[in-house]
């Protein structure tokens, strides 16, 4: 009765529709952190920054040094607080969905770490957390799982951003040697010695390829439009309002370091510019909703790296805020975009329209979030923009290079505000294209409430901009030290870029009516494009080159593999051998020249010959046999008995068994190999013969110390009571080896009595 | 007199010959073959340790004949760190095969190859004398021959006769180097022969002595382009005999390689260092190229042997203490991992009933907590952070960059994407695609399965979180490696 009254409440009090209770310490974590964050808000602002260190990793430099100034601040905030909301959101949202432990688990991992990534003040912990926040991205898109395009689109996203990463942390290892460590303090405390070394361009350029793949900047834009497969929970916190942004914080956090050169700005601005504009205009040409948040998403990073790449304090201020204001609409309209998604089952804006009878509560959402991202005033997407122009006309002495450079910030502008229309307006109030697959039932309010406190926060802070102000200010100092900006405010007086702004709105509108008139269509990929070549390296070029070289070397001819493997230790061994001069050098002794001797090798090659060119298998054998007879000859000629009495043993044992198993050896006995094979393995076995020799002939007489052998000789009898020295070498002296290569024989004997059984068990 | 030095290869022994003894039953044998397993992780913690710890070195001089006339077992931080592996992943991986061999026809032989395979092993971890260690690697050879054809099928029968075609090679190229040193400086000691060559000098003749090692270990350890036989042998073995295979016996080429090349070829390391880092590009890019072309899940597995192997003779042709450390870090991290990567991979085998990536699938589903394993190990194999692999490759890319060699390091990471690559391929066709067919599968996996994975996974854990003290000890191992006086003087005694 308690149990069924306490299921009953939880479903009429709280309405929390996909309640667990595993949320709870989730939703826990991300509330402490935020309010953790808050309260050691005022110490960053004011300068003094809340730290804690922890040796993890001495031997390479990796400390858990954990800060929080005010450029960690703002972005903490946003990672804490829009993670909460996600959270909240994903409950009604992700209800019923399966694997929703992984949903969970994963979202908590990439809070905790983009919280560790702005926090880090270790760049080498930066890295760590970089990554994790890569794979949990990966996990997300890829969460609805059996889907194709999912695992298609998370791959995608885990290579880009993986391959950027590790261009990044070769960047990071680079700027390790050159200030002898890791610590962010100690490196940005004297930033001009990065700039002063030769490898300052190699480390700009390998960070920059983390934070350009990280944040969607072209050439690498193409993953997060693909990344819309995830939950749109998902694209709203990772892959608009947070992680995307971890390539622009690194940016601003290494701006002291890395920026103020020719190269930086000349990158930053350019890549940031075409992101921009592409973006802006790709987005026009997107039908779905979550495409069109994906690829304005795209341009407005592209304006904040453009921005960063301008390098004065204006712009610094212009990009931190867009950042914000970015976070909030954009994230705003995501769940808004998701809301409408659960409700109607589409997201094609030429299907949607009229959603405000299902969802005023909603549709003012939009409405809010709309304006802030056309930059109306009085919101933060105002203050954005007004800062924005303001930054791009400051930017330079020449008024033609500043005004194109606002003109072409005002394309972009436009671009958004056209398509703020289209997301606020015409999805609740333009006439519906077709019918929906669902029909919309009673919205949980957890699917709004989340979105209404970003929007709202988005108006907050624009009416009253006091509230972001110290920390921003604090922030720009930091990006560029030294440098100071002007106060926020939302009303600058009658200046060109309030004018700038009108012309913005007006050539919106003007771009909402030609979108009207001719939706966009699906398009196909154009066939030279990033996406293009990446397509075409993954899929075609890597598995191909990788199966090609694989099936050339590992093709399963053991001739081949042996006939490499000689072949490289005789370039290796023998190219050293020659170049030491030492063969010239070697001497024979006179006896070597005896006939008995003379004879004796020259019948051994000959029966080594005969092995090789014996037609019949029989004949191989015995030639075998004729080599090592001859080889015990030798040995008897150079008085060593004991040497020659096992050889000779073991020529007969090997003659013997082998025409045992005569009958049981398969038939065919020739093989047929082409000439130029043929050519090439006979000059392969001859050099390691020729190796073999040189070595011979460079050893002999060559000793570095007398042999302790002697030592055998003298102790044998006094000390081991044998007067066999070999026996006592074998049996004492050295009897451990004796031991190994009896168990030697004994496993061998075990192996063969295993594969017998086996014939055994099968007959 | 450290009499118990004998232990990791008297224990074993005595196992396998009392396994013999048993052969009919199972269940003792079973207790037989945990029993020395267990008690060689039991020994090495409770007392090998911690005389290292005090005492830097142990020897035992084997019937008391002084040195170096004897054969002298050595140990020192190196070796202890080799011994500590082998005897981890010896247990888990018999843990793992007491399950998968139970009641199978396979099993009353399985056990004694498998002991004299962990007696050859500590064999050469221990011994302090070249032609020992030669003794000690044909046990290992064979009992490897036994293990791999266990099963006795067409392509097990094929593919153990190229690794023993190949091995043979390898063994020849031992005994010339032995030979030619023994020729030079008339001893096998290895101390012994260390302060003999050093007080020569640099020639030309330990040069090539050098070479003739480097090709041996080059094959034992697969690396390009000598490692033919790997792809072509290990994937027929039955799945547990892969994974002891392939995650401890390629290693010891290595460990042979480290102990030479310090001891007795320091003249010749940094000067030999393009050949090392040009091997070592090509093993890392050849073999995970070989495991991106691959479908069947063991063979991809064993092509990224070949390839983890290209970045231990990396961290060795660079040459100095830091890489010397990374490289004894990353050898701790990628025993635990490879071995784990393969134990699961037998557990998705014997639930899917296939080894083959494309007619797998469904894991994700079926078994979240086995993927969630995966997950762990490969992308520690990948070398993400914070997981042990990433620790293990960062220490080999800030050596690297610290000695200039920049080439190597893009070679490193760069192989390190296609890893992650491959990997994500397990995950995509094993784990996160639909689940296609189910013949074949068993339902009921016995436990010991899934304990020696986890367990194999858990000190991969403890390895990353730990890697700071882990890291450590691999210094002072490496010290140990650069300054050889003392352990010349352990062994020596003056």
């Amino acid at each position: 009765m308690a149990s069924h009254l306490a299921t009953d409440r939880s479903k009429t009090l709280l309405r929390v529709p996909g309640w667990r209770w595993p949320l709870a310490p989730v939703l826990a974590l991300a509330l402490g952190l935020f309010g953790f964050v808050l309260r050691r808000a005022p110490a960053a602002v004011a300068g003094t920054p809340w730290e804690a260190a922890l040796d993890w990793l001495p031997a390479l430099g990796l400390s858990l040094h954990l800060r929080l100034d005010s450029l960690s601040l703002i972005f903490a905030l946003l990672i804490t607080g829009i993670g909460a909301l996600v959270v909240a959101y994903s409950m009604p949202y992700m209800q019923g969905e399966q694997g929703l432990g992984r949903y969970y688990a994963s979202l908590t991992l990439f809070m905790l770490a983009m919280f560790g990534l702005v926090m880090a003040g270790n760049l080498l912990l930066l890295f760590v957390f970089w990554e994790l926040t890569s794979i949990s991205s990966y996990l997300l898109i890829g969460f609805r799982h059996e889907e194709a395009e999912s695992q298609e689109a998370a791959l995608q996203a885990l290579l880009v951003t993986g391959a950027g990463g590790l261009a990044m942390l070769a960047g990071i290892v680079l700027i390790g040697q050159v200030y002898g460590s890791f610590d962010l303090g100690v490196i940005l405390a004297e930033p001009t010695r990065l700039r002063a070394h030769p490898l300052y361009g190699w480390a700009l350029g390998l960070i920059l390829a983390g934070a350009f793949t990280k944040s969607a900047q072209f050439p690498f834009h193409f993953w997060l439009p693909k990344a819309m497969v995830a939950p749109t929970p998902v694209s709203a916190y990772l892959h608009s309002a947070t992680m995307v942004k971890a390539g622009i914080y690194l940016l601003a956090r290494l701006s002291p370091l890395l920026g103020g050169s020719i190269a930086w700005q000349a990158t930053l601005t350019t890549a940031g510019g075409l992101t921009m504009l592409l973006g802006a205009w790709q987005a026009l040409r997107q039908h779905d909703l979550k495409g069109i948040l994906a690829y304005t998403t795209i341009s407005t990073l592209g304006m904040m790296v453009a921005l960063l790449g301008l390098g004065t304090a204006e712009a610094s201020q212009a990009a931190l805020v867009t950042l914000v204001a970015h976070a909030l609409y954009k994230g705003a309209l995501f769940l808004v975009a998701g809301a409408v998604d659960h409700e109607t089952g589409t997201r094609d804006v030429r299907l949607l329209g009229g959603f405000w009878a299902y969802g005023p509560a909603l549709g003012l959402v939009a409405a809010l979030a709309a304006l802030s991202m056309a930059g109306l005033p009085p919101t933060l997407g105002f203050v954005a923009k007004e800062l924005g122009y303001s930054a791009a006309l400051e930017w330079s002495e020449q008024a033609i290079a500043s005004g194109g450079l606002a003109l072409l910030v005002l394309a972009a502008n436009a671009c958004n505000v056209a398509l703020a229309v289209v997301l606020g307006y015409r999805v609740f109030f333009g006439e519906p294209g077709g019918p929906w697959p669902r029909k919309p039932h009673g919205m949980p309010w957890l699917l709004v409430l989340p979105g209404l406190l970003l929007a709202g926060a988005s108006w907050l802070v624009g009416i009253l901009p006091g509230l972001l102000d110290g920390a921003v200010e604090r922030a720009v100092g930091l990006v560029l030290p030294g440098a100071h900006a002007g106060h926020l405010a939302l009303w600058h007086g009658w200046s060109l870029p309030l004018a700038l702004s009108m012309v913005t709105l007006a050539s919106g509108a003007g771009l909402y009516a030609l979108w009207r008139r001719r939706p966009p269509a699906p398009c196909g990929e154009p066939r030279l494009s990033a996406l293009a070549a990446y397509r075409w390296l993954v899929y075609r070029a890597l598995p191909g080159a990788a199966s090609g070289l694989t099936r050339t070397l590992q093709n399963g001819s053991l001739r081949f593999y042996i006939m490499v493997i000689l072949a490289s230790t005789v370039l290796v061994a023998g190219g050293t051998l020659v170049r030491s001069g030492l063969l010239s050098r070697g001497s024979l002794s006179s006896e070597a020249y005896a006939w008995p001797e003379l004879l004796m090798t020259a019948l051994l090659v000959a029966a080594a010959l005969g092995v090789v060119l014996a037609p019949t298998r029989l004949g191989a054998i015995l030639s075998l046999g004729a080599v090592g007879s001859m080889v015990t000859l030798l040995y008897v000629r150079f008085r060593a008995p004991d040497l020659a009495l096992t050889q000779l043993l073991i020529e007969a044992l090997t003659v013997i068994l082998l025409l045992q198993v005569f009958h049981y050896l398969p038939p065919g006995f020739e093989e047929h190999v082409r000439p130029r094979r043929a050519a090439l393995e006979i000059a392969v076995a001859a050099s390691v013969g020729l190796l073999m020799a040189g070595l011979v002939l460079m050893a002999n007489g060559v000793q570095f110390a007398p042999p302790i052998a002697r030592y055998y000789l003298e102790q044998s009898a006094p000390l081991a009571h044998g007067h066999n020295v070999v026996n006592v070498i074998l049996v004492d002296f050295r009897g451990y080896d004796t031991l190994g290569e009896i168990t030697v024989l004994a496993t061998a004997a075990i192996g063969v009595y295993a594969l017998l059984r086996v014939r055994r068990r099968k007959a | 007199m450290t009499l118990h030095l004998v232990l990791p290869v008297a224990l074993p022994l005595a196992g396998a010959i009392l396994c013999l003894a048993f052969y009919r039953v199972a269940r003792v044998q079973r207790a037989i073959a945990l029993s020395s397993c267990a008690g060689l992780v039991l020994y090495l913690a409770g007392v090998l340790w911690p005389l290292l710890n005090g005492a830097g070195y142990a020897t035992l001089r084997i019937g008391n004949w002084p040195a170096p006339y004897g054969i002298v077992l050595a140990v020192d931080l190196l070796s202890a760190i080799m011994l500590s592996l082998a005897a981890v992943v010896g247990l888990a991986v018999l843990v793992y095969a007491l399950a998968w061999f139970r009641r199978e026809p396979e099993e009353p032989l399985l056990y004694p190859l498998y002991l004299i395979l962990l007696m050859g092993l500590n064999g050469a971890f221990l011994t302090g004398d070249v032609f020992n260690l030669y003794v000690f690697f044909e046990i290992m050879l064979v009992s490897s021959f036994g293990l791999m054809a266990l099963g006795g099928e067409r392509g097990q029968i094929e593919g153990t006769i190229k690794y023993l075609a190949i091995s043979q090679l390898s063994s020849a190229l031992f005994l010339l180097g032995a030979g030619l040193l023994y020729g030079l400086a008339g001893t096998l000691n290895m101390a012994d022969l260390a302060r003999k060559l050093a007080a020569s000098g640099a020639t030309p003749y330990t040069a090539i002595a050098a070479l003739l090692f480097l090709g041996a270990f080059g094959i034992k350890a697969a690396v390009f382009p000598l490692f033919f036989w790997l792809p072509a042998s290990y994937h027929t073995a039955k799945t547990p005999v892969t994974a002891i295979l392939g995650g401890l016996l390629t290693k010891v080429g290595i460990y042979a390689l480290c102990r030479l090349y310090t001891l007795l070829f320091p003249v010749h390391w940094a000067a030999q260092r393009s050949l090392f880092l040009g091997i070592a590009a090509l093993t890392m890019v050849v073999g995970v190229l070989g495991a991106v072309a691959q479908g069947d899940i063991k063979r991809l597995l064993s092509f990224h042997i070949i390839s983890q192997i290209g970045y231990l003779i990396m961290g060795l042709g660079l040459s100095s203490t830091l890489a010397m450390a990374a490289t004894l870090y990353f050898m701790v991290h990628i025993v635990l991992v490879k071995t784990g990567l393969f134990l699961i991979a037998g557990i998705a085998e014997q639930v899917t009933g296939t080894t083959d990536l494309y007619a797998m699938g469904g894991l994700l589903r079926r078994r979240p907590f086995l993927a969630c394993l995966f997950l762990i190990t490969a992308m520690s194999l990948a070398g993400l952070p914070p997981l042990s692999g990433f620790y293990a490759k960062l220490g080999l890319v800030i050596a690297g960059l610290q000695s200039q060699e920049y080439w190597v390091v893009a070679v490193a990471l760069g192989v390190s994407m296609l890893t992650l690559f491959s990997m994500v391929k397990i995950w995509t066709q094993a784990f996160m695609k639909k689940a296609t067919t189910a013949a074949g599968a068993k339902e009921q996996l016995r436990p010991g399965l899934y304990v020696a994975a986890v367990g194999l996974a858990a000190l991969a854990l403890v390895a990353a979180v730990g890697a700071g003290p882990i890291y450590g000890v691999a210094q002072r191992a490496s010290q140990q490696l650069f300054d050889s006086s003392a352990y010349l003087v352990a062994v020596l005694g003056r």
